[in-house]
């Protein structure tokens, strides 16, 4: 027989959005506890700070944290099923909130998949795993803040950064720069981010175009060149981990959770907060996480409170959309040879005789394989505009014993 | 919008309308192919595509046999997404009275001209290492096929386009009007097919199906040898998938990828396609119950499929006791893949007067009283 | 300390160290072969891409950059495998 475990309500994911839901939830509900896959609270951004202080509040609080936990399926509401280990656990709740984060987005080009390419965020929590940096030649590149964050701590943790690349407009930067300068958290950010980085070569307007070994070949410009390096670290902004939400039959729009003003889904009594909604930043993240801890409380007036300060960060997050809008360039550096889904090995090619995503998956295999088309589905979306739109349990590869065990 | 000439519509482009296109298409009539979803998106990729000769009765041994010498023919033509392998099946024997069961079948299928083994106990073990230790044994059947459906029912209609048919996807057929000696499909998108014939080949879907059947089926990562042949328990014929109304067997399937396709569950009146968390945890204790280590796999993907089911468990292949101008293609529940060459020769037989290679009568629908036939 | 095998080699590492981090320190940066044989190594870092997936104590298909190093975890990379 499975654990079983029930509250009044279960949170899912462990970084700002979900510890600020479940510490407000928690000031009224009977039992409210966190579901993460992590083995420490934070999420991706407060990944190894346990002294931030929303995790703090979480650990010296009632809220129950289930880390090393991975929501794999939902067997009947109100109800997910968990693995922990090869363990499953049911975990029963009355009001759900969803606060699943965000992934980075990959965009193929020529000598993506070689061992020396990895993600931005990627090499960050590897290097945050243990793996060794000093004195290794790194360039970081794609888009987003999150670049700029990348650099500064590889390089405190001895990397030497050759540059950053970031692929929108010096004065789309620039025009982000000024938002960022009349926020004044933000601003000391950014200061000392650029403290960490000074004598970094950044470079807007300027992206990869294909890597080799030891090198890899930039495009600023009307100029392309080689850059020596150890490591590309690249990322391509965000994208939203929706599965969960798909799955509970939580309606999305335009590739994220639809909510109301309460952070309420399309599913009564179940909330979404953070990134799912809409990439805003830790900050709106964790308003968010308030508001759906007030909401699924019972309230609501202290909910509303709140809703000028969402508002605020909501303009701050369409600044971030449009500043980091990635270009279309982008979409053609892909070869018709150039691997697309790295599971299957399905060439973009082969890919870009099909029309919908179903032929897609079925015709190519592309989407099939383990990390079921969370980094191919975003990269389909953006070169071809096709959504990889179908969820199936369980919604994240486990052991066929632990979805045997008796209900 | 216009009305389009053809001599045959077929109205369902899974792995049966796929190959009827074929064969209409190589006899020179002209086609006009129409699928509401995408080629092979519905009951052929939710299926294991097990090619496979089948002793339920005569009549089903006949189509299956036969279907499967034409599927032979094939295989060197097939492009290597259609992951042929050549895998056999092995029917395995958990006591005395499966291996009676073993013994029966041998002997159907030799007697028959197919080649068929019986296994004991030491051999059932060394053919499959991770079935668990003392099942009886079991008859290994060497001739049987697997093969990825959702490919080979678009190599299929690419031939058949190659030949002439004309193909339409995300289209559906809202109405078939056949009383005016010609027959006239309507469709969704406002467009019109006119056609001598008429073929239904829809699945579940199909106006004169009897029952959908839902089915489970799990996938896992790769694991290159872990299962070599298709293996499917005998309690399979004798007491799982019996009469209950929900059952489940072991059956599982090595891919070409080294992936390995774990079913089956069995249920009948339900509407809902979404995975039942329960029936898929029995399904896959039935499977742990045989090969134990297969608790140990990662399952990337599970889904369902709905089989269109008879009371006879054949198929139902010619013309509609409804309409004679509206030809049946569908009833083929577990089998389609299988048998989905075999039906597209029979029916472009009947339509070119032919004399058919095995008699089609055992598939006509007509032997069903007309009130089976829901309208 | 904690005492891992990669690839029949010792490597010592500090409490909390995950197998991908390990395996790189090893001086190993295949992790696996990709369906048609080409080498690759982690890509997410958070357990989402499987492109690090080792074989850990005879298990295959297992993402290193999730899992912390145990004392005496015996880590096969796919080169290694496959000779």
């Amino acid at each position: 027989m499975k654990d079983s475990l029930a509250f009044e309500i279960v949170v899912v994911g462990a970084g700002p959005a979900g510890l600020a839901a479940a510490c407000t939830a928690s000031e009224r509900a009977r039992s409210v506890a966190i579901v993460d896959d992590n083995p420490a609270p934070g999420g991706q951004i407060w990944r190894g700070e346990a002294r931030t202080p929303w995790i703090e509040r979480a650990r010296s609080s009632p809220v129950q944290l289930l880390t090393e936990t991975q929501v794999v399926a939902s067997p009947g509401e109100p109800a997910l099923l968990a693995a922990r280990g090869d363990r499953p656990v049911e975990i029963r709740y009355e009001k759900l909130i969803l606060a699943t984060g965000a992934r980075e987005r990959f965009l193929p080009f020529p000598g993506w998949t070689r061992p020396n390419v990895l993600g931005a965020g990627g090499l960050q929590a590897l290097v945050k795993g243990g793996m060794p940096i000093a004195g290794k030649r790194v360039i970081v590149a794609g888009s987003g803040p999150l670049l700029l964050a990348v650099a500064a701590y590889l390089r405190r943790q001895g990397a030497k950064i050759a540059m950053v690349a970031e692929q929108a407009s010096r004065g789309a930067v620039l025009k982000f720069a000024r938002t960022v300068a009349r926020s004044p958290s933000k601003l000391m950010q950014t200061l000392g981010l650029m403290r960490d980085l000074a004598g970094v070569p950044y470079r807007t307007g300027c992206w990869p175009v294909e890597a080799a070994q030891g090198e890899v070949k930039f495009r600023r410009g009307g100029r392309t060149w080689s850059e020596p390096c150890d490591y590309l670290a690249c990322g391509f902004g965000l994208v939203p981990n929706t599965e969960l939400a798909a799955l509970l039959g939580c309606t999305s729009q335009d590739g994220f959770v639809a909510v109301d003003s309460r952070q309420q889904t399309t599913q009564p009594g179940v909330y979404c907060a953070g990134e799912p909604t809409g990439i805003g930043g830790a900050g709106l993240a964790i308003v968010e996480g308030r508001i759906a801890g007030y909401s699924a409380t019972g309230r609501p007036d202290e909910a509303r409170r709140l809703f000028a300060e969402r508002d605020r960060g909501n303009r701050f997050r369409i600044k971030l959309q449009e500043a980091f809008r990635l270009r279309p360039e982008l979409a053609a550096l892909a070869r018709p040879e150039t691997i697309v889904c790295r599971c299957e090995d399905v060439s973009f090619g082969r890919i870009a005789e099909h029309r919908g995503w179903q032929a897609i998956k079925m015709q190519t295999r592309c989407g099939m394989g383990p990390c079921q088309a969370r980094i191919c589905g975003p990269a389909v979306d953006f070169l071809l505009g096709i959504p990889a739109d179908s969820v199936r349990p369980p919604i994240f590869p486990v052991p066929a014993g632990l979805l045997a065990e008796d209900l | 919008m216009s009305v389009r000439i053809a001599d045959v519509a077929v109205v369902g482009g899974g792995i049966v309308g796929a190959a009827c296109a074929d064969a209409f298409s190589a006899d020179g009539l002209s086609v006009e192919l129409i699928e509401a979803g995408i080629v092979g998106g519905g009951a052929s990729a939710a299926g294991m595509g097990h090619l496979t000769v089948m002793d339920d009765s005569e009549a089903q041994f006949a189509l299956t046999s036969f279907s499967l010498r034409l599927w032979k023919r094939l295989e060197t033509a097939l492009p290597a997404e259609v992951e042929y392998s050549r895998c056999g099946t092995l029917w395995v024997a958990a006591d005395d009275e499966e291996m009676a069961e073993v013994e029966r079948k041998r002997q159907f299928y030799t007697l028959r001209g197919v080649t068929a083994e019986t296994l004991d106990a030491r051999q059932v073990a060394e053919a499959e290492p991770n079935l668990r230790p003392g099942l009886a044994g079991g008859l290994l059947v060497p001739g049987d096929r697997v093969i990825y459906a959702p490919c080979a029912a678009a190599w299929l209609v690419k031939r058949a386009i190659a030949g002439g048919a004309r193909v339409r996807t995300g289209v559906r057929a809202v109405s078939t009007d056949a009383s005016m000696g010609a027959g006239m499909v309507t469709l969704s998108d406002g467009g019109r097919v006119s056609a001598k014939h008429i073929v239904d080949a829809t699945g579940a879907a199909s106006p004169d199906l009897v029952r959908p059947r839902k089915g489970h089926l799990a996938i896992t990562d790769r694991y290159a040898g872990f299962v070599r042949h298709q293996v499917v328990e005998l309690g399979y014929l004798k007491s799982a998938h019996g009469h209950d109304i929900e059952s489940v067997a072991f059956n599982v399937q090595p891919r070409a990828t080294g992936q390995v396709l774990i079913g089956s569950s069995r249920q009948y009146g339900i509407g809902d396609s979404r995975v039942d968390a329960h029936l898929l945890a029995r399904m896959l204790r039935r499977a742990v119950e045989y090969m134990p280590r297969i608790a140990t796999l990662s399952v990337v993907r599970a889904w369902t499929g709905f089989r269109a089911a008879t009371p006879d468990s054949l198929p139902l292949i010619g013309p509609s006791p409804r309409n004679g101008q509206v030809l049946l293609a569908t009833g083929h529940e577990g089998l389609g893949i299988t048998t989905s060459l075999g039906t597209a020769r029979l029916l472009a037989d009947w339509v070119a007067g032919r004399k058919p290679p095995i008699p089609i009568e055992p598939y006509l629908p007509t032997r069903f009283p007309a009130e089976v036939h829901r309208g | 300390m904690v005492e891992i095998l990669v690839n029949g080699k010792v490597v010592r590492v500090a409490p909390g160290t995950t197998v991908a981090a390990a395996v790189l320190i090893a001086g190993e940066e295949r992790f696996r072969h990709s369906v048609r044989g080409e080498p690759r190594g982690p890509l997410c870092g958070m357990g989402i891409c499987f492109e690090c997936c080792v074989t850990i104590d005879g298990r295959p298909n297992l993402r290193s950059c999730q899992m912390p190093c145990r004392d005496g975890m015996e880590v096969v990379t796919a080169v290694f495998n496959e000779g």
